[in-house]
């Protein structure tokens, strides 16, 4: 299957209500397999067809806050058209889950991956999952749920898995049984819905007096979840036998230099550090599993010991100091009073290939680093001309 | 005037900003008016297109048994001119407080 075969076939045995989608690359697959689905009888759920991805978040909402279970899928600029509705979703505090297959962002047009969709999207108040395959992306969907509608946690969570790489390439996937998905993530009635004969406003006005605790009660509540994130994990991990944690770390007990990364660039990382560590190489990798809440303590805990680390973002933020997923582990580390030299690499933007031998790089620059403790220049764009 | 010590705190709150108050019934919006809509019921037809149009909404109409009079709530009135507007007959004359 591929990864969006993978994201509809779960979004069918999670058995949702609602489905709100506008077509876009290359999240297309995912929509295109569930309304299959819902015609032929599969899936006992409404399909609407909406004129935007605006509208799509909108409708997702708005059914969400009756009861139901819902599902949206975006990619790009239709991820960037919703943004104005992701703010109010994590703060009316609505379990609305979506899947995200990364994509680029215009200008120029270009289809291909990398997380300049996701990254402006930092502060919407979701829960961000990254998945490195299509059977991530398959077991994040069916945890996600399970995590959003926990009377706890009431946020909505984001899956993202990078466009075409994992949307569109085909690999084995390990399926859970129809029962055993619902018995992981059965149907909640959510607590709080509209109901006309018990009437209640949502999202009303907010006075100053108002506003701050709002905001501060929604974006605790996410701070929050990492346990239960951690805590759902453990559990999927009992029944499927597959546990990613919300950092996965390979071959960082003894390592000198550390490699940290997130979405489906991490395999070839990790392929490359195994490859090396067979030549005596000290070195290791952090795959990043969740984004928001960011798990800082988690990562430095890993790091704290080692000579450098190298960051890879794979997206820009124009005139900021580093790129973002760098700043969150550097300030991390500043606060924890720990100075470990760093590099920030920006690589696989649009698209571009990025090879074992680009990774290798990476890792003789850190080694470097390492041996003589300073950073000549610490942004790295890899196989810029 | 709220005072502060009766604000509750960010954990008093019910989770997503849910209000149980029927805050359209507290939230007077008749103080935000500048001009304040007069109808000549003389003039008036009770077509109720003004009912229909009034966006608080805060026209009515009266029924009694003898009579009927399309009447505005001045508490929630906030003077917007709507239904000035959209008096087929212009009966309805917008007046400065
Ligand atoms: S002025 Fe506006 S609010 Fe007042 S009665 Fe007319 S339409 Fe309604
Ligand atoms: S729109 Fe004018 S004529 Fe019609 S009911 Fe209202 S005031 Fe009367």
């Amino acid at each position: 299957m591929s990864g969006n075969l993978a994201a509809a076939y779960a979004i069918k045995q999670l058995d949702v209500d609602l489905v709100a989608a506008y077509p876009i690359t290359p999240q297309t697959t995912i929509i295109e397999k569930i309304s299959e689905y819902v015609a032929n009888g599969e899936l006992d759920a409404n399909f609407m067809l909406v004129e935007s991805e605006h509208s799509a978040i909108s409708s997702c909402l708005s059914a969400a806050s009756t009861g139901a279970r819902v599902f949206t899928s975006t990619s790009s600029q239709g991820l960037l058209l919703m943004h104005e509705i992701l703010f109010i979703t994590s703060a009316l505090r609505l379990p609305v889950v979506m899947t995200v297959a990364n994509r680029s962002v215009s200008a120029p047009i270009n289809i291909w991956c990398d997380h300049g969709d996701i990254m402006p999207q930092r502060d919407v108040g979701w829960i961000q999952l990254f998945a490195e395959s299509a059977q991530e992306a398959y077991d994040k969907l069916i945890q996600a749920y399970r995590i959003s509608e926990d009377p706890r946690v009431r946020l909505p969570v984001m899956v993202s898995a990078d466009g075409i790489i994992l949307s569109h390439t085909y690999e084995p996937i390990r399926l859970l049984k129809d029962s055993e998905v619902t018995s992981f993530s059965p149907w909640n009635l959510y607590p709080t819905r509209l109901d006309p004969d018990k009437p209640l406003t949502i999202g009303a006005f907010g006075y100053p007096e108002y506003y701050l605790e709002t905001r501060y009660q929604s974006s605790k509540a996410l701070e929050d979840t990492i346990k239960i994130i951690s805590e759902v994990d453990k559990k999927y991990g009992e029944i499927s036998g597959r546990k990613y944690g919300v950092v996965f770390p390979f071959k960082c007990e003894d390592a000198d230099v550390i490699l940290i990364s997130m979405g489906s660039i991490s395999e070839t990382i990790r392929a490359t550090v195994k490859k090396l560590r067979k030549k005596g190489e000290k070195i290791g990798m952090i795959s990043l599993k969740l984004f928001r809440p960011f798990p800082f303590i988690e990562i430095v805990e890993l790091i704290k010991d080692v000579k450098a680390i190298g960051v890879v973002d794979r997206a820009l933020s124009p005139g900021a100091i580093a790129g973002p997923v760098y700043n969150e582990i550097t300030t991390a580390l500043y606060l924890s009073k720990i100075n470990i030299p760093s590099m920030n690499f920006f690589a696989g933007l649009g698209g571009r290939d990025v090879t074992m031998e680009d990774v290798k790089d990476m890792f003789v620059k850190l080694k470097e680093v390492a041996k003589t403790g300073t950073v000549k220049d610490n942004k790295f764009y890899v196989g810029l001309r | 005037m709220i005072m502060k010590s009766e604000l509750p705190s960010w954990n008093e709150m019910e989770e997503g900003f849910i209000t149980r108050t029927l805050t359209e019934e507290i939230n007077e919006t008749g103080s935000w008016r500048t001009f304040k809509p007069v109808i000549d019921h003389s003039r008036c037809t009770k077509c109720r297109l003004c009912i229909i149009y009034c966006p608080e909404p805060c026209i009515d109409l009266e029924v009694t048994s003898s009579d009927e009079k399309v009447t505005i709530d001045y508490n929630f009135c906030k003077g917007c001119g709507i239904c000035a507007e959209e008096c087929p007959v212009t009966c309805i004359n917008m007046v400065e407080e």
